[in-house]
């Protein structure tokens, strides 16, 4: 049931432009067949984050533009006389993913108040990485998602790392993994040992009226582009955090870039689910364990896929295995919201 | 366009048009933000510069000005959010003080390399630390090497006009390279004056509308912007950058002419300002508004017999070293006051007196350069600091070697 959003008194002073209408896709067969982002790419074999950049543009269409903070989809994607984007591409830096959404956006609006340009809908994507997103750029992504006047996408293509550095840890880095700014050794077996941020959660959570916020995986790809579309269609700023299998810095064969995007949403460390308009929907196979009709799979088939953990004991899978059932099932919203209830009584106050 | 420049051009006389009005340095550059119908503002708190986006905020609210006013979360921000918004087509302006400047510097190193011609207002303020409100150069000299214009005024008229001829300049297609007008620090940023504000139509007719042609960031113009070029293509960009900044010089000497032209406002050379220079022996050199004691100082000087003049810097960058030297080499000797620091550098100099020792060395016959770091972090440059000076400059001159650098009003 889809609830009507809140009237506020102070709507009269919120002046948003009507945004693109994109109706969901009703299957793979119905994909356009244009591209957007196209060769001339250097991104690695088995790059899931390649994948996201050219279905998210095909969801969004021609008339887009992309803002690309610096990481791999800036490095590897853009290289002078060989761009891969055919809709408008603008670098910006690392931390600015939010900042640039805006500017374009807030120009894009006044411009066209003032007759200097055609008045359309034109979608303003700004994606980042991880570093740029959940490290540097959360102050910018978090401000920009407060601002109610501007239509815009900003879309984190989280690879667990800073990537095209080497493979340093981030704060969306798993716990335990190696990188290389957290290499094991003999006494420190663990040497990351902070837990992954839980990026959409805090900024669903943290921005009441910011109207969508989804996580996606492009193993589900039509799903993903679906969550694209609305978040380009609902109006105002919108957030997405896609988990995208990294061959170079999850250490596995890339043929495998599917098999663990799925196993990612299977095992549950990574929930599939929209906010919209402040209503929760969990969705496909997340939707599926979180009402029985798929079992959880142990978050080990997941992690010995990958040499990444490849140092990892018994009793660290335990350990993460239990940080993913805590998620699943103590969360006061599994998944998203990591509050326990005082009823619980799980830790008593001393 | 063409129709309105030509029937403003047979309006005379032009201060018909012009309403005076009392008001700070500040406030001043927000009128000009006005008039020059920016399109997206964005604001960040930090004293001193943050007063002009006070001033802009209400002539938003009041319905005067229409813009998109984006209150930032950073100055980082502040400055990515107009750049992102000028690459699109939008007039921009933004501004910021001290350590917020420096906060920005990520956003303030690309925008030159980006070619976009953002004007920015910098209320020069001391660094931290130990925190000072008051004035002092660092700050937006910091961006000096970067491809920033960079121009200081001393009152608040010239800040309007210089913010208005700011943007013309940057926006020129010749340039298109960011310019920052400074202010100081409470003495224009706060102080009060009268201020004969252009009419609409006369700006309009000297600052053409931007067009950011084939650059321009639209789904019509499907471009890339700042691909990865690395070794490959690096230099030859860099080196149209450079190019751009040097035909800066000539595009300021065409917006001053037209300034003049439009506005009847003159302001002679566009670089520097020279007061009392005609018979001078020996000249004093500063940027800002150190200019009024300096001046009151050189008028009790000549009327002891002192033959002293100043010389003014209002474009910092580009810095027209071949006029500079030009001027100078009439003067047995040449004090250079710094209203900022630059240790470890030559001669223990500040930032202005190392350029102007590089202007000046091709010249056959070379004024003794002596230097000065006076006023820091707000304090007040006196007028018995500026006679002290003069007299340095003077010995100087008399071939008595000075120190070359000497800190002024210093408690020992």
């Amino acid at each position: 049931v889809k609830e009507e959003t809140m009237a506020t008194p102070f709507s009269q002073f919120v002046h948003l432009d009507a945004p693109q209408k994109l109706d969901p896709f009703k299957g793979v067969k119905k994909l356009p067949l244009e591209e957007y982002f196209t060769s001339g790419h250097r991104t690695c074999q088995g790059c899931e984050s390649a994948l996201v950049m050219k279905m998210m543009v095909k969801a969004a269409g021609p008339r887009t533009i992309v803002l690309g903070s610096t990481g791999c989809m800036y490095v590897a994607n853009t290289t002078y006389y060989s761009t891969s984007w055919v809709v408008p591409w603008m670098h910006t830096q690392l931390g600015s993913s939010g900042s640039a959404g805006l500017g374009t956006a807030a120009a894009l609006k006044v411009l066209m108040r003032k007759g200097k340009i055609k008045q359309e809908p034109i979608n303003v994507i700004a994606f980042c990485g991880d570093g740029g997103g959940a490290d540097m750029g959360l102050s910018a992504i978090s401000a920009t998602l407060t601002h109610p006047d501007y239509n815009l996408l900003i879309l984190m293509y989280d690879n667990e790392s800073y990537a095209n550095t080497d493979i340093q840890l981030s704060g969306s880095t798993p716990y335990g993994a190696n990188t290389t700014f957290s290499t094991p050794g003999k006494v420190k077996r663990i040497m990351h040992h902070r837990w992954k941020k839980n990026m959409a959660g805090m900024l669903a959570a943290g921005h009441p009226t910011c109207r969508y916020v989804a996580t996606v995986d492009m193993s589900y790809s039509v799903m993903a582009m679906n969550c694209v579309r609305k978040a380009l269609s609902i109006g105002g700023p919108t957030f997405i955090h896609s988990l995208d299998p990294c061959p170079k810095g999850w250490d596995y064969d890339p043929m495998q870039s599917h098999d663990l995007g799925e196993l990612a949403v299977l095992t549950g460390i990574w929930p599939l689910y929209e906010v919209e308009d402040g209503v929760l929907r969990l969705l496909g196979k997340t939707k599926d364990i979180a009402q029985g009709r798929t079992k959880r799979r142990p978050v080990k088939d997941f992690l010995l896929r990958q040499g990444r953990f490849a140092h990892f004991t018994e009793e660290d899978f335990a350990y993460f295995q239990s940080k993913i059932d805590e998620m699943w099932e103590r969360w006061l919203i599994p998944g998203v919201i990591p509050f326990r209830t005082e009823l619980e009584k799980d830790q008593p106050p001393a | 366009m063409a129709q309105t420049t030509a029937s403003v051009e047979v309006q005379k006389p032009h201060a018909q048009q012009e309403e005076t009005s009392l008001i700070t340095g500040s406030e001043a550059i927000a009128v000009a933000c006005k008039l020059a119908d920016v399109d997206v503002i964005t604001a960040y708190p930090i004293r001193p510069y943050d007063t002009v986006m006070q001033y802009v905020a209400k002539l938003v609210s009041s319905g005067e000005m229409d813009c998109e006013y984006i209150v930032a979360e950073s100055e980082h921000s502040q400055f990515e959010i107009v750049k992102h918004a000028c690459a699109c087509g939008a007039r921009v302006f933004c501004g910021s003080s001290g350590v917020g400047w420096m906060y920005a510097f990520e956003a303030l190193t690309v925008t030159p390399a980006l070619r976009i011609p953002m004007v920015a207002m910098v209320g020069n303020r001391a660094l931290d630390d130990p925190g000072a409100f008051g004035v002092e150069h660092n700050d937006a000299l910091a961006v000096r090497d970067l491809g920033w214009q960079l121009v200081w005024v001393d009152n608040a008229q010239e800040a309007l006009d210089t913010a208005l001829i700011a943007w013309r300049v940057a926006e020129d297609r010749r340039v298109f390279l960011p310019c920052a007008v400074s202010c100081d620090g409470a003495f224009l940023t706060h102080s009060q004056a009268l201020v004969k504000v252009p009419s609409q139509e006369r700006v309009k007719a000297f600052l053409p509308r931007y067009d950011r042609g084939d650059l321009l960031l639209h789904p019509d113009n499907p471009i890339t912007v700042a691909p990865q070029a690395n070794e490959d293509w690096l230099m030859e960009i860099r080196r149209q950058t450079a190019a751009a900044m040097e035909r800066s010089p000539q595009v300021i000497r065409e917006a001053y002419a037209d300034f003049e032209r439009i506005f009847g406002r003159r302001y002679g050379n566009p670089f520097f300002e020279e007061y009392e220079t005609a018979d001078a022996d020996v000249v004093l050199v500063g940027m800002g508004t150190l200019s009024t004691p300096v001046k009151v100082a050189i008028r009790q000087l000549r009327a002891e017999g002192h033959k002293v003049g100043f010389v003014r810097v209002r474009w910092f960058r580009p810095f027209v070293a071949e006029d500079l030297a030009r001027i100078l080499s009439r003067f047995k000797a040449v004090g250079v006051i710094d209203r900022d620091f630059s240790l470890g550098a030559p001669y223990a100099s500040g930032v202005l007196a190392t350029e102007v020792r590089t202007a000046l060395y091709p010249v056959a016959k070379r004024p003794e350069v002596v230097a000065f770091i006076a006023g820091l972090g707000g304090r007040e440059v006196t007028v018995p600091d500026v006679k002290k000076m003069a007299a340095s400059v003077e010995l100087a001159a008399e071939g008595k070697t000075q120190p070359p650098t000497q800190w002024i009003g210093l408690r020992e």
